[in-house]
């Protein structure tokens, strides 16, 4: 299949080896990959802190950079919620009804990582990975998206990998985006509990679908000098023994 | 003009308030507790229905379709409680409902009036009114009960005191109502208020009420409770006063049987609450001699004429949203600074007295989502959140002049938003990130931002931006072909 990757603002800056893993991991399975280079923010930040006047013209955008796209897939649970969860909301706040009927045709090819592997009926991506890991469920994986167990899934048939479930997993680890800046002290409350689920489980590594959240999680972990490492689901898929 | 009644405190400020109720070990301790238990009931007596979701689905639309008529179904209800021997009074604002409560209470030489644990009595704080009127109202709900005696406010829309534990009341029982031996087990406690409360139910002539639900075809009113105490209220005194949200209405007596399964198991985790009381005007011989509904605007019409606003006027007041509220969890009630707090008061507050007057409270939540989740009644919780912080962003940016041009959150966003708008201003924008950090960056990671971000930085370190972006990879890797 020719998949068009939606690399996300965030990634593409911060975190690029997620995009390099989603490159490998999915040529290693047979796809051709294209990154269409005009795109920028799918217009989250904007929207959920209630600017969503500003995303509209972000909205405009990706629809013409992916409107033919075969499939579009992303390294973000949330930044694929957004597109389909709210572009509608965006498009009717622009007043404007060709742009909702282009997002409508849109929106159900624009999949998470998970969510197109599952879909292709993939649960084993032939990777190798020796070590203890945990998996963080984001909640709009878990609830926008409803992931549910497939991220888990897809980790269980690593080879080598020893997966702990994490406690209380369903319990938000506090980002929220500026929520994290703006309720700072509060966000830092939610933290320290999934820090204490995350320790509980002695696992090397946390696992999410986002790194937003994973930024959150591993920043603390860093401060703290945890010794627990975060890494985005698509990492983990993307490693194979003796790198083949 | 919008009603600030609802308000506790004048323009609360969530993120403020939040850091002392986060530093109380003792609140902590007892509202993780709390809601813990009772969210883990909640979610057994829910998790054995096959048709939750249908019910749902069906409060949902029953609630829509009410809305959708409002006008129609009050009217059919003010002629239903007439017929039935009631009397039917309107009240736009708080200040209204609080006079017409006062004047029949006043007209019955009342000094003394007796309480069904009421929200919206709460909202247009009646209690107060009353007082300056020289008539004292006393609560009669356990917890509404330790409120008051504490001279608190409620942290909690449906247990009002869950603030406080075993400990804390016996101490504010054995003071306030003078008692000089008291176990802090929950029958003892219990037991200290049956008996300060009994002589109340038999001497005191006029009670007030909420109301859970009011039907328009047969003008029966429904309260739902625990303690019975509601019951002794509803049936003992001569007068009984009913202060009912508009938005309460049910359009026929069927649609009871969807609301008395959502309610109890969302609210208490129960299969069915303890006590049930319905009554329809009044009848001779039996219960209160004379009925007085007042049915109340106060902000509800206005949220009425909101597209994506109005359906949290579907809420029935479970607080299955406040328990599971990872925020709510930790905070408590009082940070919300409103009679409704949790992820409903921080889409509701707003909308009743005006976003210019709790402009903190929609950012007051991760987005998670569990909120909505529980809900009943399907009230999208995270969409009226973003919805209302598009209001407050409006309101900011409308308000003009120089405050508005100079917000540094307003003027990071525009940046930001032209900088998405364009390839060439991203990319460029990328590198001087990477430039820029330069001075912050310490073995790979920032420990300290500046300006608005520094609340990141506070507590946790960031990674820095890599020397390569993923665009740049890409591009070298279509190079070396």
């Amino acid at each position: 299949m020719q998949v068009s990757l939606f690399i996300t603002c965030f990634n593409d800056t911060l975190f690029p080896r997620t995009g390099q893993a989603m490159v490998q991991l999915l040529e290693r399975l047979g796809h051709r990959v294209e990154f269409r280079r005009e795109q920028t923010c799918c217009g989250q930040m904007h929207v959920n802190t209630g600017y969503q006047r500003e995303a509209i013209p972000l909205v405009r955008r990706f629809v013409e950079i992916f409107r033919d796209a075969e499939v579009v897939v992303a390294p973000s649970a949330s930044c694929v919620g957004l597109v389909r969860d709210m572009y509608g909301h965006i498009a009717e706040l622009a007043d404007d009804a060709a742009l909702a009927r282009e997002v409508a045709i849109l929106q159900p090819r624009v999949l998470e990582l998970t969510e197109f592997l599952t879909r292709l009926g993939v649960s084993d991506v032939g990777a190798y990975f020796p070590h203890r890991v945990t998996y963080h469920p984001t909640c709009h994986s878990l609830r926008v998206l409803r992931l549910d167990e497939a991220p888990v899934r897809l980790l269980r048939a690593v080879r080598g990998l020893d997966f702990v479930p994490l406690p209380d997993a369903d319990q938000c680890c506090g980002f929220g985006g500026t929520f994290a800046v703006k309720n700072a002290d509060t966000s830092m409350a939610m933290l320290g509990d999934k820090l204490r689920a995350v320790r509980e489980t002695k696992a090397e590594v946390v696992v999410a679908a986002d790194n937003s959240c994973l930024m959150q999680i591993g920043g603390a972990l860093h401060r703290q000098r945890a010794g627990i490492a975060v890494m985005h689901l698509a990492e983990v898929l993307a490693q194979t023994e003796g790198g083949r | 003009m919008k009603p600030k009644s609802v308000l506790i405190e004048l323009q609360p400020k969530f993120e403020k308030n939040a850091p002392a109720a986060l530093a109380d070990t003792q609140l902590r301790r007892n509202m993780g507790k709390a809601t813990q238990t009772i969210r883990g009931k909640r979610a057994a007596v829910v998790g054995e229905m096959d048709d939750w979701e249908q019910l749902r689905e069906a409060g949902r639309a029953i609630k829509e379709r009410t809305l959708r008529h409002l006008d129609r179904y009050l009217l059919q209800l003010e002629e239903s409680v007439q017929r039935a021997g009631g009397q039917v009074h309107w009240a736009a604002d708080a200040e209204e409902a609080n006079r017409i409560v006062t004047r029949i209470a006043t007209s019955h030489g009342a000094r003394e009036v007796i309480k069904i644990k009421s929200l919206t009595t709460d909202e247009i704080k009646l209690n107060a009114a009353l007082a300056e009127a020289g008539i004292t109202a006393t609560e009669t709900d356990l917890a509404e009960l330790i409120i008051q005696l504490a001279g608190e406010h409620s942290s909690h829309i449906l247990v009002p005191a869950i603030h406080k534990n075993r400990a804390e009341i016996r101490e504010l029982f054995m003071r306030k109502l003078g008692i000089a031996e008291l176990s802090d087990e929950p029958k003892a406690l219990a037991g200290a208020a049956r008996t300060y409360l009994r002589q109340k139910f038999l001497s005191v002539p006029v009670a007030v009420s909420g109301g859970n639900f009011a039907v328009a075809e047969t003008g029966a009113v429904c309260v739902v409770e625990s303690e019975g105490n509601g019951r002794m209220c509803l049936t003992l005194p001569q007068v009984l006063i009913s202060v009912v949200g508009i938005e309460k209405v049910l359009p026929t007596w069927q649609d009871l049987e969807v609301f008395l399964q959502l309610l109890p198991r969302s609210s208490t985790g129960e299969r069915m609450n303890p006590y049930t009381s319905i009554w329809t005007g009044v009848s001779a011989g039996d219960g209160p001699r004379e009925f007085h509904l007042v049915l109340l605007d106060n902000g509800r019409t206005s949220v009425l004429a909101d597209e994506i606003g109005r359906q949290t006027l579907n809420c029935i007041r479970c607080s299955a949203c406040l328990n599971i509220c990872p925020v709510y969890e930790r905070t408590g009630g009082h940070a919300y600074g409103s009679v409704y707090p949790g992820p409903i008061g921080a889409i509701l507050t707003p909308q009743l007295v005006g976003v210019e007057n709790a402009a903190s409270l929609p950012y007051a939540s991760s987005l998670c989502g569990a909120c909505y989740d529980v809900c009943p009644v399907k009230i999208n919780i995270p969409e009226v959140l973003v919805h209302m912080r598009g209001k407050v962003v409006r309101q900011k940016q409308d308000a003009g002049g120089l405050r508005a041009l100079l917000d540094p959150e307003n003027a990071a966003m525009q940046t930001m938003a032209r900088v998405f708008g364009s390839r060439a201003l991203y990319e460029r924008a990328q590198q001087l990130a990477r430039a820029g950090q330069g001075p912050l960056v310490h073995d790979g990671h920032i420990t300290a931002l500046p300006g608005l971000l520094g609340g990141w930085t506070a507590m946790r370190d960031v990674q820095a931006a890599p020397q390569q972006t993923f665009r740049e990879w890409w591009a070298q890797r279509k190079d070396e072909g």
